[in-house]
């Protein structure tokens, strides 16, 4: 009998190449998701060395992050810098028989949209991308975790890292989750409540009652946002509902592959007696619709509940911090968000741009309208959701509310590529980080669910959800 | 003067610094997403921490700044996303070393192996730097590679903690690629067992 075992610790030791005294583990990367932001440095160090990508089928490219939404734009043509970002990553795929879903691909969407949805990302593995949400493929039951392009260049090369290996920490969600409240509340919760620092240097396990009523898509926003609260990875160990997504999906195992797969991954699940390095409880039994105020994701609280005051905080640091937040987020203490006019509501992103988060703003909206004078606009994660999405009429749910309904990318998440919101101007967004500027230059964003953002498109502010999902007729 | 060493690495680092002492700073405000377009890193170095340079009180504006090698910073400097075009930017300034009271995972991995050495101090001696710089701005400090130290104004030395790999990799040039290729029969041999 060895030692009772984490999920997390199953999944390193299956792949560790080698460990020398006093030096790094060589870790195995079983899956190396590429896009064009990150990836030319690390082709260029291939191409110093002369040296070709060493394992092209693990090896999985999209273009996402400054892929145009407006399906117009291709016709009028790309900025200069725009086209050549995506052309040298046509090139480099071309050139080391790398998969490339680039624009016009069926497969095409947003890197953490597409891993687990064609069945790539899978329980066990390793997956990392030159991208810090990569922890959203920790609903998999996989190790997955973000690097730079340096490190894009060393797998690229080798199909290995140079890792120490971080903490565990089980994040334990206590509670059953009320109605009107998701995985997307539970996360900005959690990061609330340890700080954007407070997962630094380990990776969660996610365990309780709710994480496991939670849909695979959900689970993958929850892992998403891992990284938010500075942890390395998230997890959530595989089970049958894990099983039933994957099973059938385009890249996953299939017929005799399938079952042996799946008896490997009935051993994963943390063993009874296994210890953490530290354990972390959150109750969600009361939780309401989350809502940011401040330039972090940390700085986030019920939609009911007052924004903080600077006074109030225990140091001097948070309260210059929180201070400075709320000057730049020009939002008052010491009383809730609620009713705060808004100008745009952006639905998109790795975090909440599934089926099932469209489904939800959908819901919200249907037979009503976006407020006059905001502008809505809905991103699917994924060309596969854009028309799964299409299929069942979502997409005319948006457009007779009033919202635009555009092109899979990363969008208003990271403002690249066009889509972004005026110096001073709000947004309420289904994205993962507020900091200052990041829906382009001066802009003010508070995140939230898609319930709740589709909800602040109505008011025209920001809304609790709860009341239209109780009123019906939006189901 | 400073000798480099074969990492290119200078030792010791002498110089004066720069404070921006803001917990949390996070590489959207280091490296706006907007300057990530480009294929190469040149030039990230000018669009450092660009939108709060607009401000003329801002630190990097002050005199003296262009010539600081070392930045002091507050808690979990480099959080958010994994973009490398971070730690390239400050080094494209002229920083070679951050001084912290602590750092997010990925900007650490991705300062050292551009040379940028984060720097971690324990909130008592962050307290003594910055009180030594508010004291005099153009003090230097000093920070020893070789013996893992951060030298104060005062004369103070302080250790702080590098991973012996990196400490390793600095002082001798030492590249992690190298180290990973010279590992090929390993990972063939891990290949040919693993589903
Ligand atoms: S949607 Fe946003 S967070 Fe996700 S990969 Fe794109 S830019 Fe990164």
């Amino acid at each position: 009998m060895s030692a009772p075992r984490t999920l997390f610790d199953k999944v390193w030791d299956a792949h560790v190449v080698a460990q020398e005294p006093g030096r790094p583990a060589v870790l195995y990367v079983d899956l190396h998701l590429v896009h064009e932001v990150t990836s030319a440095q690390g082709f260029l160090a291939l191409d110093e060395r002369g040296l070709m990508v060493r394992r092209p089928e693990r090896t999985v490219a999209t273009m996402d992050h400054i892929t145009p939404t407006d399906p117009g734009a291709y016709a009028q043509g790309l900025e200069e810098v725009v086209t050549k970002t995506l052309s040298t990553l046509e090139a480099n795929c071309r050139k080391h028989g790398v998969r490339l879903y680039a624009v016009g691909d069926r497969r095409r969407g947003i890197v953490h949209v597409i891993g687990p949805e064609l069945g790539l990302s899978q329980p066990g593995m390793t997956i990392v991308c030159g991208d810090s949400h990569t922890s959203t493929h920790g609903a998999m039951g996989a190790l997955a975790f973000g690097i730079g392009s340096s490190e894009v260049g060393h797998v690229l090369a080798t199909q290995c890292l140079l890792q120490r290996r971080p903490e565990s920490a089980r994040v334990r969600f206590e509670g059953r989750l009320p109605a009107g409240v998701g995985a997307k509340d539970m996360v900005l919760r959690l990061i609330a409540q340890v700080g954007i620092g407070g997962g630094t240097g380990s990776v969660f396990e996610y365990q309780g009652e709710a994480v496991r009523g939670l849909s695979m898509e959900a689970r993958m926003t929850l892992c998403n946002m891992s990284i938010e609260a500075g942890a390395r990875a998230g997890m959530v160990a595989p089970d049958d509902t894990t099983y039933a997504y994957l099973q059938g999906r385009e890249l996953a195992p299939a017929g005799a592959a399938w079952d042996a797969a799946v008896a490997r991954w009935r051993a994963l699940p943390t063993d009874d007696g296994a210890t953490f390095d530290r354990e972390i409880t959150v109750d969600v039994a009361r939780l309401s619709p989350m809502v940011t105020f401040g330039t972090n994701p940390a700085m986030g609280a019920g939609v009911d509940e007052a924004v903080p005051s600077p006074d109030a905080m225990p140091d001097a640091a948070s309260r210059t911090a929180l201070g400075k937040a709320l000057d730049y987020m020009q939002v008052e203490a010491g009383k809730p968000l609620l009713g705060k006019p808004i100008d745009v509501v952006f639905v998109g992103s790795c975090t909440n741009a599934r089926l099932s988060d469209l489904r939800e703003a959908a819901a919200v909206l249907r037979g009503r309208k976006v407020k006059d004078g905001v502008r809505m606009l809905v991103v699917p994660g994924s060309e596969a959701v854009k028309r799964d999405a299409e299929a069942e009429g979502l997409h005319e749910t948006f457009l007779a509310a009033g919202a635009e309904w555009r092109e899979t990318g990363c969008s208003m998440c990271i403002a690249m590529n066009g889509d972004m919101l005026a110096p001073g101007r709000y947004a309420v967004s289904t994205s993962n980080r507020n900091f200052e500027g990041r829906q382009g230059p001066g802009s003010r964003t508070f995140l939230a669910s898609p319930a709740t953002a589709a909800a602040s498109a109505v008011a025209g502010a920001v809304a609790d959800p709860r009341p239209l999902l109780d009123a019906g007729g939006a189901r | 003067m400073s000798a480099e060493n074969p990492s290119g690495y200078p030792v010791p680092l002498r110089s004066r610094a720069v404070r921006v002492l803001l917990d949390n700073i996070d590489t959207d405000q280091i490296t706006p997403a907007r300057f990530l377009k480009s294929t190469d890193k040149a030039g990230l170095g000018e669009v450092l921490f660009c939108d709060w340079r607009k401000d003329p009180a801002f630190a990097l504006n002050q005199p003296g700044a262009r010539d600081a090698r070392i930045l002091v910073a507050g808690d979990n400097f480099g959080c958010g996303s994994s973009r490398e075009h971070a730690p390239w930017a400050l080094v494209g300034w002229g920083f070679r070393a951050i001084v912290a009271t602590s750092f997010a995972d990925i900007f650490r991995n991705n300062a050292h192996k551009n040379g940028l050495l984060p720097v971690i101090v324990p909130p008592a001696v962050h307290a003594r730097v910055v009180a030594a710089l508010e004291a005099d701005p153009a003090a230097e400090l000093e920070v020893d590679l070789p013996a893992r130290e951060l030298v104060l104004p005062s004369g103070e030395r302080a250790a702080f903690p590098l991973d012996d790999f990196v400490h390793h990799c600095l002082l001798t040039g030492l590249d992690e690629l190298g180290y990973l290729l010279a590992h090929d029969p390993q990972i063939t041999a891990f290949e040919a067992k693993h589903p």
